[in-house]
């Protein structure tokens, strides 16, 4: 979101405001894989320490996707590697806006998740650092709290996706996306490449892939600028 | 149980590693101001490869089922200019309603 103004110390809050909504899918689908993680016979702990240790949903339910489907070690790290790929381009761009010495800015770093970074984003590729860690906070409460439900009530729940929550995440990221097109010519064309190239590589490529290539298609930004 | 303490461990570290690289290695450097405009049109790019694969990719598949017809009612519903809330809580119900009946 564009919007300017929400900066200092209220930033946290703005972002943990902001973000709420969000958060709240994000629980649910914390006991999603409490449940599934529990189901695969992982039991109690190991559920709950992933989703401390790792914070990444995504990456989670590859590795129970993988593992559940028979697969081994290696091809499990590999798929949540791939899927988390894109912190690397994130964490660049984020990087500038970042406090303190690299112990710190590495910490600082974990709050890097998809609609916290998103929409910490300001006008010229700026960030706002407070609103980006404010965002995070409630996603990691509500991550590590879903799991811990999901693992406690087991199969008492049943298919949470028949809720249709799910969809909640790309809704979301789909209002942010709106958001951003306001910016006009250049962003235009970079999410319809963007679009195509995903499109076209999800057949093809392991999933992480897509969302990578995407990314490169941000580099026309090198292009029509006359500096 | 000792691969999936091995496998979770890993890919933890890996997480963290990955969020903390770029923070490390840049520092608190300014970017040149071309990578300004890269970063810039990174935001739209990272979110229109989330929603393409979030609502299009099924473990690798290319798939077309109930959530793409959510996030089309989504994508409906914001180019009528309505609320943000009122786009994703639609997109919901649509799913759900589709899921129950589909």
């Amino acid at each position: 979101m564009k919007s300017e103004g929400e900066r200092g110390s209220g930033g946290y809050l703005a972002g943990a405001r902001a973000v709420l909504p969000l958060a709240l899918a994000t629980g649910v689908m914390g006991i999603s894989f409490g449940v599934l993680g529990y189901s695969l016979g992982w039991g109690m702990i190991v559920p709950i320490v992933f989703s401390v240790i790792a914070f990444s949903g995504s990456a989670q339910f590859a590795v129970a996707s993988v593992l559940g489907g028979g697969g081994g070690v290696v091809p499990a790290i590999v798929a949540a590697v791939l899927l988390n790929a894109r912190f690397l381009p994130m964490g660049v761009a984020v990087a500038p806006f970042l406090k303190g010495g690299a112990w710190r800015r590495a910490l600082e770093g974990q709050a890097i998740v998809d609609a916290s970074w998103a929409m910490a984003s300001r006008d010229g590729g700026r960030f706002d650092r407070e609103f980006m860690i404010g965002a995070t906070i409630p996603q990691v409460i509500l991550w590590i709290g879903g799991t811990v439900v999901g693992v406690l009530v087991g199969g008492v729940v049943g298919d949470v996706e028949r809720l249709g929550l799910d969809v909640i995440f790309p809704a979301f990221y789909l209002t942010l996306l709106v958001e951003e097109l306001r910016g006009g010519g250049q962003t235009i064309a970079v999410v319809v490449l963007a679009a195509v190239l995903a499109l076209a590589l999800i057949p093809f490529a392991p999933p992480g892939i897509p969302v990578i290539a995407s990314c490169a298609v941000a580099l026309l930004g090198l292009r029509g600028r006359s500096s | 149980m000792t691969a999936l303490w091995i496998t979770i461990v890993a890919v933890a570290l890996a997480s963290a590693a990955l969020r903390a690289v770029g923070p490390i290695l840049l520092g608190g450097r300014e970017l040149p101001s071309s990578a300004n405009a890269v970063i810039a049109l990174l935001v739209p790019a990272v979110l229109t490869a989330l929603v393409v694969t979030q609502t299009f990719s099924e473990d690798g598949w290319l798939v077309l089922d109930d959530k793409a017809i959510g996030v089309a009612v989504a994508a409906v519903v914001l180019a009528l200019r309505a609320p943000v809330l009122l786009a994703v809580a639609l997109a919901v119900v649509t799913t759900a309603l589709a899921r129950a009946f589909g």
